[in-house]
């Protein structure tokens, strides 16, 4: 099964890439949602798989009963989950107010910074 | 108001007065040390710096150093009382002394150190003062321009220097100096010898202005008069040579070293003289004739011999007391008429004797006239030239001319501008400089006069003492004497008498002559504009290549990175890895795979948003249930919330958002995204290869409940081992809420508008 998650992973990085390169700042932000998914899936594989086995201690035992899914890597992307909610919602609010500001969802339009004509060094 | 009541004799205050007084306190403090030198001590002083790298702040004081740090401490002190006068009233004053200061300090940090890298420190803390200095007058192009070039010329060298240095305590095995010059046979006979000597003449000769690296030199002129007879005269260039003089017990001795330095010494000292004679004005003469010093020093330093070596410390010291006083009465002059033109300027003796008198003994010493200290260090330098073992008849013949033509420079310099009639009308009527200006050109002459008279004061207290620590204890250096009888140096000190007088006589004609040869050869410094220009050329064009403001392409870039340096790792390292274990997967857990991977494919190719939405939320709940699958409930019911919310806030932005557009076929931005994918994949199928290292988890696990006192281990790592980890988690929501609060309120202040 580790291996079907590693090649899903890749998959799943191909895909929210692609929707990042779009023009669309829409699809960037379906991109970003993909690309978090697919690094949280990609740090629990890399912790091995345990089947129903939840990294709980029984009641009265001092450590778990015999072997347990890896807690490290749960810890680390319930952290990850969290903070690639709060980047989404605040690139979603971003683009909003892009938009608003500036009538388009096309990156390649928002030239406000940068225009195209640039001034001869 | 309080700007103009200050004359020239209200000084700066305190930010003039200090830095005389701790500079004067250092030569003191130098001056003591003289007697225990001179007995043939070497102090030594070392505080740990960097332990790690082996690199501690050691300080080592032995005859070359004093010697350096007794004309920096002094001259510098000197320099800084005329600076205040010179300067008086300037309104950045303070700034200036604090620069100079700084560059004293430095200077004194670069010839104590006994360690290569303490000492690389202190020469890039030359070279950054130096370049304020000579900015000093920023508002003026010319100024900026100059400091510049000094530090790209310099810096360029310092960090070939810094490569060199590194190789160098390769080989020597150790970065300690004094170690270094005890294993000077290991390192001419390494493996890196040439790439060492390079590397380090390049930074020396950059730093002390030997051609072809010598341009920066007369434009560092452009810096206040004070500055250009300390740095540009007396020290900084000469770091180079202290650098070379350093290093000549490990490095010398070889035909590379003896070549490259002759050559090099050689062609600067010629080229410059004849250069220093096309000058008008009379700080650039002196510049060109520093050049040629310089070069004469890099000479000497190309051979072992005592004659040589005691040219080459005697010559030293002459050049800084003659060279320093030289600029310091230009200072002067050009303080009290408003030009330093040699054409205009004359008549000066009668308003100005003092200065009048100072310039013609220094002078009288440059040119190398007995009684002076310059006529013993042109005896020597004779001598030294003579006993260059291969070719002493080159060597003899670039120095006579070059000191005829530093004579003629000596003549136009000091004596013409005082002594010949007033030529016409200057810009200001002259009047004596003030005391403390007159101070060090007085103080520098007068000592060049005293030690040509009693040679044996310098001989015992410096000369030997360094010659020492060039050839070891049972080497003598060559006597300092006023007269050595009728020999070969004498016969060439006179025809360098009548030759130097012919050409001062045909100074004139000589000098139109020059102006014209120049003119028709394009220089290094007219190349130098050039490549400014092209430097800004290449830097507009790679910036407008990667910054192109478009934010796919950032995107692209960053992720073609990604992809080069993931890909590269994985064929480099050869780590292929076959997914193994396809065929044990149950019918369940493929349905769940292929749920993810129809979630995402819908999200890409769908043009409508509620189905792209839809397409991410499946995708979202693949990965919860393969959580809940895989032992993971608690990163389950977080995944599922959180994808919850992300499908209510598209929904709701969507309201104020327009379609999408149409979808373009981006063949390269696929095969990238492909490619990304797959080194991942690839990436992540070799780690799983390797065995888990599982200590960590353990840890937990076993504490979790005896020092914790949870049973849920995920939730016990979360809000008590790495609680810490988890409050910054919560800053950066609570952050990243407020800043999504307040852009959503700025965009309904705008609607309402």
């Amino acid at each position: 099964m580790e291996a079907l998650l590693a090649l899903t992973v890749g998959a799943l990085v191909a895909a929210a890439i692609y929707l990042m390169l779009a023009r669309s700042l829409l699809r960037f932000l379906f991109g970003l949602v993909l690309i978090s998914n697919a690094a949280n899936l990609l740090i629990f594989t890399a912790g091995r798989l345990t089947g129903g086995a939840p990294p709980l201690i029984a009641e009265g035992a001092e450590v778990p009963a015999g072997a347990v899914a890896n807690a490290l890597p749960q810890a680390l992307i319930l952290t990850a989950i969290v903070i690639g909610f709060g980047l989404f919602a605040f690139a979603l609010v971003l683009v909003l107010r892009a938009h608003a500001a500036l009538g388009t969802l096309d990156s390649d339009e928002m030239r406000v910074a940068e225009p195209r004509k640039r001034a001869a060094p | 108001m309080g700007q103009a009541g200050r004359t020239t004799r209200a000084g700066n205050g305190i930010a003039g007065r200090l830095p005389v007084a701790l500079a004067g306190a250092l030569f003191a403090v130098f001056a003591a040390l003289i007697p225990q030198i001179a007995e043939g001590h070497i102090l030594m002083l070392a505080l740990d710096w960097v332990p790690a790298l082996g690199i501690s702040l050691s300080l080592r004081i032995d005859g070359l150093s004093l010697t350096f740090a007794l004309l920096i401490s002094g001259i510098g002190t000197l320099v800084l009382l005329y600076s205040n006068s010179y300067l008086a009233g300037h309104p950045h004053y303070p700034r200036f002394a604090l620069f100079l200061t700084a560059f004293l300090l430095s200077m004194l940090g670069l010839v104590l150190a006994d360690d290569l890298i303490v000492l690389f420190v202190f020469w890039e803390l030359t070279t950054v003062t130096s370049y304020l200095l000579i900015g000093f007058s920023h508002e003026n192009a010319t100024s900026r321009r100059a400091a510049l070039q000094a530090l790209f010329v310099t810096g360029a060298g310092g960090l070939a220097f810094l490569a060199g240095l590194i190789l160098l305590g390769a080989a020597a095995g150790t970065f300690e100096i004094s170690a270094i010059l005890a294993r000077g046979e290991a390192i001419r006979g390494h493996a890196l010898y040439l790439p060492i000597l390079g590397l380090i003449l390049a930074g020396a000769f950059t730093k002390s202005a030997q051609v072809p690296f010598h341009f920066w030199l007369p434009n560092a002129m452009a810096a206040p008069t004070p500055v250009s007879a300390f740095l540009h005269s007396a020290t900084m260039v000469k770091a180079g040579i202290y650098l070379l003089a350093r290093l000549h017990p490990a490095l010398s001795g070889t035909g590379t070293w003896l070549w490259a330095l002759t050559i090099a010494g050689a062609a600067t000292a010629v080229f410059a003289s004849v250069m220093a004679l096309r000058q008008t004005d009379l700080k650039l003469a002196l510049a060109y004739t520093t050049l040629m010093a310089l070069g004469t020093l890099t000479l000497f330093l190309g051979q072992s011999s005592a004659y040589a070596l005691t040219a080459f410390v005697t010559f030293l010291i002459v050049h800084s007391l003659y060279k320093a006083a030289l600029f310091l009465v230009v200072g002067c002059v050009d303080h009290a008429t408003g030009t330093r033109e040699a054409e205009v300027l004359g008549g000066l003796g009668r308003a100005m004797p003092v200065t009048a008198l100072a310039a013609a003994v220094a002078a009288m010493s440059m040119a190398g006239f007995p009684p002076f200290l310059g006529f013993i260090g042109k005896e020597l330098k004779y001598a030294g030239a003579l006993a260059v073992a291969s070719e002493p008849a080159l060597v003899a013949g670039a120095v006579l001319l070059a000191n005829a033509l530093m004579l003629a420079v000596a003549g136009v310099v000091a004596f013409r501008p005082f002594w010949r009639p007033a030529a016409g009308a200057l810009p200001r009527t002259p009047h004596e400089a003030p005391w403390p200006m007159l101070a060090g050109p007085v103080v520098l002459a007068a000592l060049g006069a005293v030690f040509g008279l009693a040679p044996g004061l310098l001989q015992g207290a410096l000369v030997d003492p360094v010659v020492e620590g060039f050839l070891g204890t049972e080497a003598e250096a060559k006597q300092l004497a006023l007269w050595a009888g009728v020999n070969l140096p004498l016969i060439l000190s006179l025809a360098t008498f009548v030759l130097g007088l012919a050409l001062y006589a045909a100074h004139r004609p000589l000098r139109a002559a020059l102006i014209r040869l120049d003119a028709a050869t394009p220089g290094m410094d007219a190349g130098w504009d050039g490549f400014i220009d092209a430097l800004r050329a290449l830097a507009a064009w790679q910036t407008g290549l990667l910054q192109s403001g478009v934010l796919r392409r950032y995107l692209f870039i960053t992720f073609a990175t990604v992809l080069l340096g993931l890909g590269g790792t994985i064929v480099a390292r050869g780590v292929w890895a076959a997914p193994e274990g396809l065929a044990g997967v149950s019918w369940k857990q493929a349905a769940l795979v292929a749920l993810i991977l129809a979630g995402a494919a819908l999200a890409v190719i769908t043009r409508s948003r509620i189905a792209a939405v839809a397409g991410l939320g499946v995708t979202g709940i693949g990965v919860a249930l393969v959580f809940i699958v895989f032992g993971a409930p608690d990163v389950a019911i977080t995944q599922l919330l959180v994808e919850t919310l992300v499908v209510v806030l598209v929904a709701v932005a969507m309201l104020r958002l327009p379609r999408l557009g149409p979808r373009r076929r981006r063949p390269a931005d696929a095969a990238l995204a492909i490619g990304v994918g797959a080194a991942v994949s690839a990436t992540l199928l070799a780690v799983l290869l390797a065995p888990l290292d599982r200590r960590v988890t353990a840890f937990f696990e076993a504490t979790s409940w005896p020092e914790a006192h949870g049973r849920n281990i995920v939730n016990v790592i979360l809000v008590d081992f790495r609680a810490l980890d988890t409050f910054g988690e919560i800053a950066v929501v609570l952050i990243a809420a407020l800043s999504a609060y307040a852009l959503l309120r700025g965009t309904a202040g705008r609607g309402e508008k």
